[in-house]
Formats: structure tokens, C-alpha cells, sequence
């Protein structure tokens, strides 16, 4: 019998991949600082206790040269999961991401496979400036051939890391570092969750509906999950009964989740802590216009990082990222409000 | 070679300005994150690397150095930001977050830049190399017998853009001096695990170019080492790479656990403390008197001292100033 104990994110995420360790050789993990210390946003702790240093390695920093190995390994009939510490360091090893993992399976017309998970933390708010804080959900998920998943709470991130790692395409696994539950960083309340002890996968593709309301449709993903709650308590005072939809997965996109609640709302916010230019709040509204523009009774509006470098001060970094203030002022723009 | 008394005092001043420097710093930095340390918490933001015990890969190779050499340093970059003559009210203000910073606040500690004295640093593993390669081709295309000198930490001698950097500058014989500050950890990774060999020095034999290994963070060592590589840049033979055996006395950064690290270690180290040695080397032997060690003391002290006060003085930045310097 399956019990539920609250776990924060990186808990749940170190469970599933446990999980998956103990019943399937194949899986290792590998990336700097996974061993000993566990994970710098504790995305590994205490699986080198368990498995020992041959299937929970520490490497050099490398990640052209480690990542490069996952690609290599995973097309050798392994699976492993490799932590990109920021993701901001893709830039030191894009291409073994895009042009290799991405593209293997298509250039072997699907006679090879890279089941990897790249797993990697994403997100400011600590004033970690602009090579510590992005996001950068759309610069992956722009690129076909990969599957991009990012949870919003300790739930999700164990069912979709199990699904990652049974997954025979390469997963880009962005966990928010603010949702971890970390000691020293702070997290907002619904980022720990009720776990189940059994393993349990989460499909890729299938958003959620995280509060049902009628008057508007916020779409998040991650952090701005949370942002969005949090308006639409607030909006919930001013009479404003908002649904709240968290993706859970950028690649597969549940297109017809928005769809789905834009044709009951007719208004439409999306939030994502990305830039704001060519990324997933326009992907949304895009997804909309072009099936049913008919449907939408105000212009739909994005919350988003302005296209500026994450700045470092914290009242400009307060002002570039996403809260659920500016996701308040937005939903009050579709409903051609003046924002108080 | 032999560092003159001058030479001597310039560098003691510069490591006992840096050393000052972190511990105030560790000590602001923690202002507001006790007893629960909360990185979001507090009067200094973000992360915060210190180099405390590194002084010696800074002093012994800025001493070389003039206004218009180039240095890029690290993720860790306060103590060769203070050797290369960095505006020190400004850096402060600016890891303050401050309107009055280097770059009103939009960079911070990680995020260095000073074009007065062409100084700059990078968050990114590895990403000194280039730039400093860049910065010296532009000197050898501008005429100039300037030189430039990129630090990386020993974990970044296992990055593609360190081995390429040191492929192009040799094949192109710039005027570059690469200076790897070996600390033994990339974060909780010993040396031992995380490269292949113990002395990264031998890697320059690789490209052709001189490679030195500067053991047991020896201040006067790294002069001579530095000394002769950046004469030789200067005269046009191309670049050196050296390694300096260091210690990190504090964490990777504040607040980190050190869970990976033997308990014994930091003690260990600071009875080698490579700033008392220069000064007991400095009156031993060298005519330096208590008198002038300690008077440099009392003003580097006072001038970081004021550098705080200057940042706690600076106002924060507007939120709307975050949309501004996107481009030139």
C-alpha cells in the first residue's frame, strides 16, 4: 500500500530517480558535484550512498566532454541522467544537446536512440545575475528532437523524472531552483507536495488544471504556477474567478488543455519566467490565434522576463521577473479593467 | 628574478588589501542571512565566492602589469579586481547592488567590469581564456606592446574553451599569459578526481608554449614565474601558461556546507598563510622595517574600510534602470 508523505521537489526528483536506479542497471547518473555533495540544488542526494561512485559520478567540468558521453552512452543502451548544473552553462556544450542527442534519432531514421535525461536548474529570484538565472525554457524546446518537461511541484517532479528516465527520446528535465525546497533558499508553499512512495509516471503532454474558474485562463509553467495562484486568490477578492493552467511539459505542448479553457473563458494570460521575445507565452497565444481567434474576447496578454539580461540588483531583478502582481495587472487588462 | 623593496611592499599591500577585503566582506555578506542562512536574504545579494588565501596568483602577477594590460579573472574575482587597481568604492557598490556600482548594480560580484583598467570577469567556467586571447590580438593589431592575462581556476584547465584558447594563442604567438589558480577543488571536486593530471603546467607542452608550475603558493615564486612570462609577451614570443599551487580558505561560496572537505584543511593552510610569510621575508630580508609593513597595512585597511562605507552609502538602483545598457 502506497503511502503519502509531503516531500519537497528535490526530494521527490532523488526518488524517482532511486526508484528507476534500483530496478533498471542501465541508469547512472552523472554531472559536477553529484556525488558527495549530493547536487548543488540537491538534486542527487544520497544516491552515492546507495549506488556507489560507478553509478553516481562526479565529473570534471566538461560538459561538451560529459554530456557529449551521455549522448554516447544512451546510443550504447544505457540511460543516464546528466545534470547540466546551471542552465545557463548550456552555452560551453550546446552542441552535443542540439546536434547530437536532439538529432541522432532523426539522422538514424529512428534506428537509434538517446534515452538521456538532461537535468538542469533553471530560474532567478536571488539575485544570481544574469549567468546564474535564466530560464530559458523556449531556447530548448525551439529545437526539435527533444522532449522538455518542467515541474512546478514535488508531485509532479517525481512522475515526470520517472517518465524522463523510462522515455526513449532525450528529456530536458529543468527544475526550478526555487521550487526545490532547498534549506537556504526559500520556496513558495505549494512547491512541497504529497508524494506516493510506489513509483508512478506522469505522461509528457498532458497539462493541468491547477483551479478551475471561469472568467480568464492563466497559463504557467513552473515557478509562474505559483505567481499564477497567488493572483488569482488576489483576483478572486476583486470578483474575478480565474482558471489556472500549469503545462507541466513544454514538448509535447497540451494545446488542447488551453484551447480547452479558452473556449470557456475567452480571455487569456500567459506566464513564464523566459524572455519575453519568440518563447512560450508567444507559442501560447500563437497556438490560440491560429486554430480560433474568434475565440478570444479581449488581446490576450504575457507576463515574462523582459528581453533583458536577469539583472543582479534586487529591486531590477524584482522588476524583470514574473510575480503574481503583474500577473494580476495583466488578467485586468484582458477584462479591460484599470489596474489599481 | 628578484622583487625590489617597492615591489615587495606593492604586493604586500595588494594581498593585505584583498585578505581585508573578503573578511569584511564574508562578514557584510552574512549581515541578515543568520542564524538561517537564506541566499535571498540580507544586505548583500547573491552568491558570493571569496578568494582569501589566493592572493599570492593575484599580487605576484599584477605587479607586472600596467593600466593598459588586460586581465580577465574568474567567477572569484575580488583580489586580482584589488591587484589590477580596480575603482574599489565602485566594485563594492556595485556586489551592494548599488546605483553608484561599476555597473549600477546589473552586474555584481561576478560581473566585474572596469575599462579604466581593463579589467573583467566572468561567471563561466573557462571563459576567461578567450577574451584575454582576444585582448592580445588587439594589442599585437594595434601596435601596442601591451599584454593580457586571463586567470582560470584548475577545474576550468578541463574546459574546451581553455584548450582552445591556449591552441590560438600559441599558434598565433599572442602576447597572453594564462595563470591557473589551483585551489585543489572545483567546488566539492578534489583536483584528484576531476583531472587527469596533478600539475596542469604540463598541458602548455601540448601547445608549444612554456609551461611553469608555482608550488605551496609562494608569492615570491609567482613574481619570478610572472615576471619572465610577461616579459616574454611583452617582447613578442607568445604565451606562457602557469600554475599556482593555492588555497581556498573559504567556501566555494558563502553559506556552503563543506561537507566534502577534511576537517583539518583550512588550518592546515593558514599556517602557511602566504601574506605573514611575505612579510616575515620582507623584514628578514629585504630592509623592509615593521614600520612601513604596517603602515601599508593601516592604509589598505582604511581604503577598503571606505570602500564599504561608500557602497552602504549608495542608493539602490531604480527597478525601471534594469531596461537600460541592453545595448550600446
Amino acid at each position: 500500500m502506497s503511502r503519502n508523505r509531503v516531500l519537497t521537489g528535490s526530494r521527490a526528483m532523488v526518488e524517482a530517480i532511486a526508484q528507476e536506479m534500483r530496478v533498471d542497471p542501465t541508469v547512472f547518473v552523472m554531472g559536477e558535484d553529484v556525488g558527495p555533495y549530493g547536487g548543488i540544488f540537491s538534486s542527487t542526494t544520497g544516491l552515492l550512498d546507495e549506488f556507489g561512485e560507478e553509478r553516481v559520478r562526479d565529473t570534471p567540468i566538461s560538459e561538451t566532454a560529459f554530456i557529449g558521453a551521455g549522448v554516447g552512452a544512451a546510443m550504447a543502451g544505457m540511460r543516464p541522467i546528466v545534470e547540466l548544473m546551471f542552465v545557463d552553462f548550456f552555452g560551453v556544450c550546446m552542441d552535443a544537446i542540439y546536434n547530437l542527442a536532439a538529432k541522432n534519432t532523426y539522422f538514424s531514421g529512428g534506428n537509434s536512440k538517446v534515452p538521456m535525461v538532461l537535468m538542469t536548474a533553471t530560474g532567478g529570484g536571488y539575485s544570481d545575475a544574469g549567468q546564474h538565472s535564466q530560464t530559458l525554457h523556449a531556447t530548448f524546446a525551439h529545437l526539435p528532437g527533444m522532449k522538455v518537461v518542467a515541474p512546478s511541484n514535488a508531485y509532479d517532479a517525481k512522475g515526470l523524472m520517472t517518465s524522463a528516465i523510462r522515455d526513449d527520446a532525450p528529456v530536458l528535465y529543468m527544475f526550478h531552483k526555487g521550487l526545490q525546497g532547498l534549506a537556504w533558499m526559500a520556496a513558495p508553499e505549494g512547491a512541497s507536495t504529497e508524494v506516493p512512495e510506489d513509483p508512478y509516471a506522469i505522461p509528457f503532454g498532458e497539462a493541468r488544471v491547477v483551479r478551475e474558474g471561469g472568467d480568464v485562463t492563466i497559463v504557467a509553467i513552473s515557478m509562474t504556477v505559483h505567481h499564477a495562484l497567488a493572483a488569482a486568490e488576489a483576483l478572486a477578492k476583486d470578483g474575478v474567478d480565474a482558471e489556472v493552467i500549469d503545462l507541466r511539459s513544454l514538448v509535447p505542448l497540451d494545446r488542447e488543455a488551453v484551447l480547452a479553457s479558452v473556449r470557456k473563458t475567452g480571455r487569456l494570460v500567459v506566464a513564464d519566467e523566459d524572455y519575453r521575445s519568440f518563447g512560450l507565452t508567444a507559442e501560447i497565444i500563437a497556438s490560440v490565434a491560429e486554430t480560433d481567434p474568434g475565440l478570444l474576447k479581449s488581446a490576450p496578454r504575457r507576463v515574462a522576463c523582459p528581453d533583458i539580461p536577469i539583472p543582479y540588483s534586487r529591486p531590477m531583478e524584482r522588476f524583470a521577473l514574473p510575480d503574481a502582481e503583474k500577473i494580476r495587472a495583466a488578467v485586468q487588462q484582458t477584462l479591460n479593467r484599470a489596474v489599481a | 628574478m628578484e622583487p625590489s623593496k617597492d615591489q615587495l611592499l606593492w604586493m604586500y599591500a595588494a594581498m593585505a588589501k584583498a585578505r581585508h577585503y573578503e573578511d569584511t566582506m564574508a562578514r557584510a555578506y552574512m549581515e541578515g542571512k543568520t542564524p538561517k542562512f537564506d541566499i535571498g536574504a540580507g544586505l548583500v545579494p547573491g552568491e558570493m565566492h571569496l578568494a582569501a588565501g589566493q592572493e599570492p596568483c593575484a599580487a605576484g602577477v599584477c605587479v607586472h602589469l600596467r593600466a593598459g594590460d588586460t586581465v580577465t579573472a574568474t567567477h572569484r574575482p575580488h583580489h586580482v579586481a584589488i591587484a589590477k587597481g580596480v575603482d574599489l568604492n565602485r566594485m563594492t557598490a556595485e556586489i551592494y547592488g548599488r546605483r553608484d556600482g561599476l555597473a549600477g548594480g546589473r552586474g555584481g560580484h561576478m560581473h566585474l567590469f572596469d575599462p579604466a583598467v581593463n579589467f573583467a570577469c566572468s561567471g563561466i567556467i573557462g571563459e576567461s581564456a578567450g577574451p584575454a586571447t582576444g585582448a592580445a590580438l588587439a594589442a599585437r593589431l594595434q601596435g601596442s606592446d601591451a599584454v593580457a592575462v586571463a586567470y582560470l581556476g584548475d577545474g576550468a584547465a578541463n574546459q574546451g574553451a581553455f584548450h582552445e584558447a591556449l591552441n590560438l594563442a600559441s599558434l598565433w604567438r599572442l602576447p597572453v599569459v594564462f595563470v591557473i589558480e589551483d585551489n585543489a577543488w572545483g567546488i566539492s571536486v578534489p583536483k584528484s578526481r576531476s583531472t587527469a593530471v596533478p600539475d596542469n603546467s604540463v598541458r602548455a607542452r601540448g601547445y608549444d608554449m612554456p609551461g611553469v608550475h608555482v608550488a605551496d603558493n609562494d608569492t615570491l615564486a609567482v613574481f619570478d614565474a610572472a615576471g619572465e612570462a610577461v616579459a616574454r609577451a611583452r617582447r613578442g614570443e607568445g604565451p606562457t601558461l602557469i600554475e599556482v599551487q593555492t588555497y581556498r580558505y573559504y567556501g566555494h561560496f558563502q553559506g556552503d556546507p563543506e561537507v566534502y572537505r577534511p576537517k583539518d584543511e583550512v588550518a592546515r593552510l593558514k599556517a602557511r598563510d602566504p601574506i605573514d610569510r611575505l612579510r616575515g621575508h620582507m623584514l628578514d630580508n629585504a630592509g623592509v622595517t615593521e614600520a612601513e609593513a604596517d603602515e601599508a597595512l593601516t592604509r589598505v585597511r582604511a581604503e577598503v574600510d571606505a570602500a564599504f562605507e561608500f557602497a552602504r552609502q549608495s542608493g539602490e538602483p531604480a527597478p525601471e534602470d534594469a531596461l537600460e545598457h541592453v545595448f550600446a
